[in-house]
This record gives structure tokens, sequence and C-alpha cells, in this order.
């Protein structure tokens, strides 16, 4: 079968059976389980402090859920509204917005205290319509420069991904870098076909409190 | 769910509108009130990005009126509660946030804030 991505917008790919039915599959909840742990500790926020975080792509709240585990207090964005529904019936202590992360966010400068999005990035990668400003390089533009702004200095942004190609790397990486962030590409499992997990881990300023 | 400590770092981002954007302004809200752990440090910790005019008013405009006018500068236990409760108990689930500059409606619908933007408004 073919990537999700290439299939449809997300909104429409996770319409009521596909959400309830990724929420359902226990082997996608350990999977998002496990790189939703891996972000958190990529953060490296100051041990034992509620921080409070943007889900970018929150779903049905897999990932929510063990924010809230952890004891931190979020908010969460999605476009696919049979997601966010799934997330709401779960009784998470999240706000969730309906938001299309490539039209950029409206949060006030140094809102948030991090940032996390789990397998998300691939779909900014897929343009959805002719229009100029839904070309991917326009949405990544929109979203890294809003997501820049939007996080505390010094703070850290994790946001785990599918890349097909370096390429598609490559063009994250520096559309990343032009909007402020510093950092790189953490790479999991890199000799795994199956295990390979690509975490891009961006920092505000300095990055966090063991950052130089 | 909308609660105001994520209303208060919220502002409108339709494409050219940049000065008073902030904040939103709540329309025919309805409210559910929801216990949360009280965590003092927490909410000491958010105070700094917090506006504090804005988040009366939107505490009134949502049935709230406990907190003082002026932001004190001494954060008492009992302070800490209230501002625990406007920003972390009271969870908007119908309605719509305003801009008061471009008048952008996101409607609130089943406890979601819809956000999206329509092509023109793309910045
Ligand atoms: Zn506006």
């Amino acid at each position: 079968m073919s990537r999700p991505e290439y299939q449809a917008p997300p909104e429409i790919y996770y319409g009521d059976a596909e959400a309830k039915k990724y929420t359902q599959n226990t082997r996608n909840q350990q999977i998002q389980a496990d790189m939703t742990y891996r972000a958190i500790e990529l953060l490296n926020l100051p041990p034992d402090e509620p921080a409070f975080l943007l889900d970018i792509g929150c779903g049905s709240g897999l990932s929510g859920e063990i924010l809230d585990e952890e004891g931190h207090i979020w908010a969460g964005v999605d476009i696919a509204p049979s997601m966010l529904e799934v997330a709401l019936e779960r009784d998470l202590d999240g706000d969730l917005f309906l938001q299309d992360i490539g039209q950029g966010f409206g949060f006030r400068p140094g809102s948030f205290d991090g940032a996390i999005s789990i397998s998300v990035l691939q779909w900014l990668l897929n343009a959805e319509t002719s229009h100029p400003t839904s070309s991917p390089p326009h949405r990544l533009t929109r979203f890294f420069t809003t997501l820049h702004s939007a996080l505390r200095n010094p703070s850290r942004a994790v946001l785990q991904f599918y890349p097909t190609s370096d390429d598609q790397i490559q063009l994250i990486t520096s559309i990343a870098q032009k909007a402020g962030f510093g950092g790189g590409v953490v790479v999991d499992y890199p000799n795994s076909k199956k295990a390979r997990k690509v975490f891009l881990c961006l920092f505000v300023g300095g990055g966090g409190t063991q950052q130089q | 769910m909308v609660r105001l400590i994520t209303h208060n770092l919220l502002a409108c981002h339709v494409k050219g509108c940049t000065t008073n954007n902030f904040p939103l302004v709540f329309q025919d809200v309805q409210v559910e009130l929801q216990e949360a752990e009280f965590n003092p440090d927490f909410i000491r910790n958010m105070l700094s990005r917090l506006e504090w005019t804005a988040l009366v008013n939107a505490a009134k405009q949502v049935g709230d009126t406990s907190l003082p006018l002026e932001q004190p500068d001494m954060m008492d236990d009992e302070l800490l509660q209230k501002l625990h409760h406007a920003l972390m108990e009271i969870h908007v689930i119908e309605g719509a946030m305003v801009c008061q500059n471009c008048k952008h409606v996101y409607p609130i619908s089943n406890g979601i804030p819809n956000m999206l933007l329509a092509e023109h408004e793309i910045g």
C-alpha cells in the first residue's frame, strides 16, 4: 500500500473510520507511545516541573495522554476533525484546536516551553492545491516561522517524521534554519529499515536547560 | 476545549492582521467547569507570559469575576487558587472567538475552536 500522505490530504484520509482504526490499533499505539517518550526525552525539559507544551498534529490524543501522565499541560492542533472527535471522547486534559499547520500559528511570542510532533511533518511535503501559497516550501516556511515565535527562548521543538529521501530532510532543515531554529536531525536505529526513526530537534536560543 | 490559559496566548493569525489582534473576544459562550489539580508552581511559572488585563476581561466574558483588575505585586495562595480556577478549570465548549481588528470569527463547536483560514486570509 502507498503511504497515507500520497493518498489524500490528512483531514480526508483520517475520516471517522480511519481515525478510530488508527487509535485502536495496538501496534500504532505502541509505536506512537515510544516515539512520544523519546520526543519528550529530547525536549530536555527541567526535571519535575510541569511544562506548557504544544502537540502539533495531536490527532486522537495518543501523545496527549502521555503528556497528561507526565504531568505536563498542553494544547494540541490537528487538521482532521474525526481525529479530534476521538480525542474528545478520550477525556484528555489538553485544549484541542482544528488547525492547518501549513497556514501558520497565531500564538503570541514565547507562549510554549516546548513542542512535540509525531508523524506529521511528511504531510506538509505534499501540496494540496495549485494555489502558490499552498506549495510545500510556503507552507513549511509559515509553519516554522510561527512555531519559532510561539516558543520560549530557550526551548526546543522535537518533530518526528517519515522522510522519503535525504532531499526532504535537507528541505525541511534548511527552511527551519531560515526561520531561526538551530539544531538538526537525530536518527534512531539508522541501520534498521523498519525501526529507523527520524527526529528533527530544533532549538530556540540555546535550546534548553543543559545545552550551551 | 478552550481554557483561558490557552486563550490568553492566542492572537488572530489572519494575513495582515497584526495590530489589535489580541485578545480574541468570546461571544455567545457555553462553559463547563472541570476540576483540575492545583499546581501553584505552574501557575507562577505561567504568569510572566500572561496578559493580565486580557485575562481579567476574558474571565468576565466566561462568567468569572473573581480576579482583581490590577495585577497584584504579591501572589498569595488565595489569588493563586483563583487564577488556577480561571486559567485551568473553565472550559469553553460552544460559542466563538472574534478578532477585534479584522472581525474574523473563530467558531467553537463541541469544545473545538476552528482556526482554519480561507485562502485569501493566509499570510
Ligand atoms: Zn484579525
